[in-house]
């Protein structure tokens, strides 16, 4: 059982490179935390270099740049699921039920109570 | 009666058996840690203020080093089998399994200061949540080794009698073992420098 070895050997050497390629985004990630960017830009590098990182890890050592479409009709299928799953603490935000649409005045409560 | 397609592909797909179905288990731990993430935000937006510098970032990087190494590994683990060498086969495989105890040695060290200060998950949402996700993660680790054991020792049978669906296992532990490392380059930023 075995492949076209020169092949299987140029792609060694496309594990090795993509290897290093993530070591060398691994200290990125640390030297710009180091700069203290203000929070918002440090959450953007990071998760900008992380998603670089996830790819790199996805297209080469597991071989999604040539799989076939039923794999990739099922990761289309997660990938959808997973952004609506990020998605939902928007609704956290965006609920309003239970929330009084108008607040009664003090002076109106107060007038109430004098009755 | 024998299972088919568990060499051959399957004329409509184009897949053998095992690599369809470690592509979905997959699909539903990505969804798994994707609520675990989606809960992460949850917390982090709804929090008055949020800790940071708890954590030992070097330990993490460290830590970071030796999953990527240990996916370098296991890729060559499945190449050498592709170039029909086994011994560096097993090599490869016991070398990724050697760093997988490593990292857990290192997260072993980092839960026990944590619990000697008295940082228990009870005692911060930060903590709750970093405990519950790295958890998980270190689980998977768990699981990742059990098989490697398994395909080091006695699964390495396999290769003997039939070679191509021995190599089709360990190419489907090794989709695992980079999705584990996957998760864990998103998990380092966001518990440790964020």
């Amino acid at each position: 059982m075995h492949s076209d070895p020169a092949e299987v050997k140029q792609t060694i050497r496309r594990y090795m490179m993509v290897g290093a390629a993530l070591f060398v985004g691994t200290v990125i990630t640390v030297a710009a935390n180091q700069v203290h960017l203000i929070v918002p830009l440090a959450i953007t590098v990071a998760l900008i270099i992380a998603t670089v990182k996830g790819s790199l890890v996805a297209a080469v050592f597991m071989h999604l740049s040539h799989e076939k479409k039923w794999i990739y009709g099922s990761l289309i299928l997660t990938v959808a699921f997973f952004l609506v799953l990020m998605m939902l603490p928007l609704l956290t935000t965006a609920d309003h039920i239970g929330t009084p649409i108008h607040e009664p005045s003090p002076t109106a409560e107060a007038g109430h109570e004098g009755h | 009666m024998e299972i088919p397609y568990t060499v051959e592909t399957r004329p409509d797909t184009g897949l053998h058996n095992c690599k369809l179905g470690i592509w979905l288990f997959l699909a539903s731990e990505v969804m798994l840690f994707g609520a675990l993430f989606s809960t992460y935000i949850i917390l982090r937006t709804g929090a008055v203020e949020w800790p940071h510098g708890e954590l030992n970032v070097w330990l993490g990087m460290a830590n970071t080093f030796i999953l990527i190494g240990s996916s370098v590994t296991m890729v060559m683990a499945w190449a050498s089998l592709k170039l029909n060498d086994f011994p560096k086969h097993r090599l490869y495989l016991i070398a990724t399994f050697v760093l997988a105890g490593i990292f857990l040695v290192n997260k072993y060290f980092e839960y026990a200061d944590h619990i000697t200060r008295g940082e228990l998950p009870s005692h911060s949402t930060f903590l709750a949540i970093y405990f519950t996700m790295t958890g998980l993660h270190g689980l998977h680790i768990v699981g990742g080794m059990v098989v490697m054991a398994y395909f080091a020792g006695p699964g390495a049978k396999m290769w003997k009698t039939k070679p191509e669906q021995f190599s089709n296992r360990i190419e489907a532990t090794g989709l695992y073992w980079h999705f584990v490392d996957l998760v864990w380059i998103f998990l380092f930023p966001v518990l440790y420098l964020l």
